[in-house]
Order: C-alpha cells, then sequence, then structure tokens
C-alpha cells in the first residue's frame, strides 16, 4: 500500500478526534452556562 | 492555588483563557500539521510515514500528561480539599483519554509499513493499552460518583484510583529501555534529539499547539460541570421550597 494512505490515514483519525471534542465540549459548556444563567435571571 | 478555589474567581480567568488557549492552539495545530506533512523532508529509512511523528508523539504526551494531571489533582483534593480540583480531575479524564487512544490508533497505523504489524504486545504498547483502560475505569467511577451528589463528582475512592493508576506513567516512559520492543528508543531526551532538525522543527509546533488546545478542552469540561453544579444546586433550594 503507498505510504500516504497510512499517513492520510492517522491525521484522519487525529483530525476526527480532536474536530469532534472541540465540538462537543463547546456545545455542552454553552448549554451548561445558558441554563444556569437563564436560572438566575427567574431568581 | 487557594486563592482560585472561588469558583467565581476562577471563572472570571477561565472565561478568556479558553479562547486565549483555544484559538493559538489549534492555529498551531494546523500550521504545524501543514509543515510536516508537506514542508519536511521523507526519512532516509521510513519514507513519508515519518510524519505521523508530528501527531503520535503529541498524543503520547497528552494521554500520559493527562494522567498525571489527574494524579496531582487527586493529590490536591485528598490533601488540601481544594474544591476545584475535583472537577479538573474530571475535566482531564475524557479528553486524555481521547489522546491515548489516537496514540494507540496512530502508533498502530505507523506500525504496520514500518514493522509490519498492526500490533505487538511489548512494553510500551501495552503499558499504553493499560492507561486507556485506567482513563476508562476512572471515568466510569467518576460518573457513578457524580450520580450519587458528591461534589465535582469525584469521590475520594476515584481519586485515590487516580493517584494509584499514576504508577503506570513511569513504566509507560521507562518501558523501550526496561523491555526488548519494536518501538524505537527514546529519542528526544533532557540531554537532547537523536532525530535531525530537519524533521524535528515542526513537532515543537504541534506539541505546543496541542497542549493549548487541551487546556482549553479541560477549561471548557470545568466551566462546564461548575454550571452543571450551579443549575442542581439551585433546583435543590427550589425543590425544597
Amino acid at each position: 500500500m503507498n505510504q500516504w494512505a497510512f499517513v492520510i490515514a492517522a491525521y484522519a483519525v487525529t483530525a476526527i478526534g480532536t474536530g469532534l471534542v472541540s465540538i462537543l465540549s463547546w456545545r455542552a459548556m454553552h448549554d451548561a452556562e445558558r441554563a444556569a444563567a437563564k436560572l438566575s435571571e427567574r431568581a | 492555588m487557594h486563592r482560585f478555589a472561588n469558583p467565581a474567581r476562577f471563572l472570571k480567568i477561565a472565561r478568556p483563557l479558553t479562547g486565549w488557549l483555544f484559538w493559538p492552539g489549534l492555529a498551531l495545530i494546523l500550521v504545524g500539521g501543514a509543515c510536516g506533512l508537506f514542508v519536511t523532508p521523507a526519512d532516509y529509512l521510513q519514507g513519508q510515514t515519518v510524519r505521523i511523528l508530528y501527531i503520535h508523539v503529541p498524543a503520547a504526551w497528552l494521554g500520559m500528561g493527562g494522567w498525571t494531571g489527574i494524579a496531582v489533582a487527586a493529590l490536591m483534593q485528598l490533601v488540601w480539599r481544594h474544591p476545584l480540583a475535583a472537577i479538573a480531575g474530571r475535566a482531564i479524564a475524557a479528553p486524555g483519554a481521547l489522546f491515548t487512544a489516537i496514540c494507540l490508533m496512530t502508533g498502530s497505523i505507523w506500525g504496520r509499513p514500518t514493522w509490519g504489524t498492526w500490533w505487538e504486545w511489548d512494553g510500551r504498547m501495552t503499558s499504553m493499552l493499560v492507561l486507556l483502560f485506567l482513563y476508562l475505569g476512572y471515568i466510569a467511577l467518576a460518573n457513578a460518583s457524580a450520580r450519587d451528589g458528591q461534589a465535582g463528582g469525584v469521590s475520594n475512592v476515584t481519586a485515590i484510583f487516580g493517584l494509584v493508576g499514576a504508577i503506570n506513567i513511569p513504566i509507560i516512559n521507562r518501558s523501550v529501555v526496561w523491555w526488548n520492543s519494536l518501538h524505537q528508543g527514546p529519542s528526544i531526551t533532557l540531554r537532547g534529539s537523536s532525530i535531525a532538525m530537519d524533521l524535528l522543527w515542526p513537532l515543537g509546533l504541534t506539541l505546543l499547539g496541542f497542549s493549548l488546545w487541551f487546556g482549553a478542552i479541560v477549561l471548557m469540561r470545568m466551566r462546564t460541570i461548575l454550571a452543571q453544579n450551579k443549575v442542581e444546586a439551585r433546583m435543590q433550594r427550589l425543590a425544597r421550597g
């Protein structure tokens, strides 16, 4: 197999992993802080 | 450290710091990765596959560094009862596990064309796999203690598990010295590097970039846990009337 196929596979695994964690962490933080802010406004 | 024990004071610093770490980290990862892919020369022995170095080494560094962070947080929780230590430990676990898994996968992909095998049960690979299982155990214990309503979601038992698991870090580090291994010996030490500078320089960019990015993700996850705890406490107060 072409050596570049292994390189691309390794970079793809890393890009997918870091991208997913970035999006999931940001969304979780955004939703949790918005929920906390809403509750503070109501109180 | 106790200056930051107050969540409000911590959040005042963490909010701007999240972006300051995330965007420069991402930029360094992209620049370092692009230079590693397109600028540096191929290795005379390994050919193009040497380019996996620029993501495999930072992944290994963060997998091991993440558990070291968990152990330090556990020590601060158990000895000084720092209120944010448990939250920090729990926040580190998921990205630490991710990078350990990325290290194992990129190492396996690198091993196939270099060693002729995807996997070998030698000291380095096995101890790194043990680290992944330790992370999964820690996450399961932390989630269980969060359901039991422990502050920060990390019970003392989970913290002790984090401390005891740290014994695996020096084992991973020394595994290529103590046992025969397909994995190369230590090529970057305090005394210098056996890798040619022509190949080495983008590694500095990706190492720093992934480290900054990791810090930003940990801050995001700490902010999430703090906000969830705040909501939970307020709901309990409302329920009590």
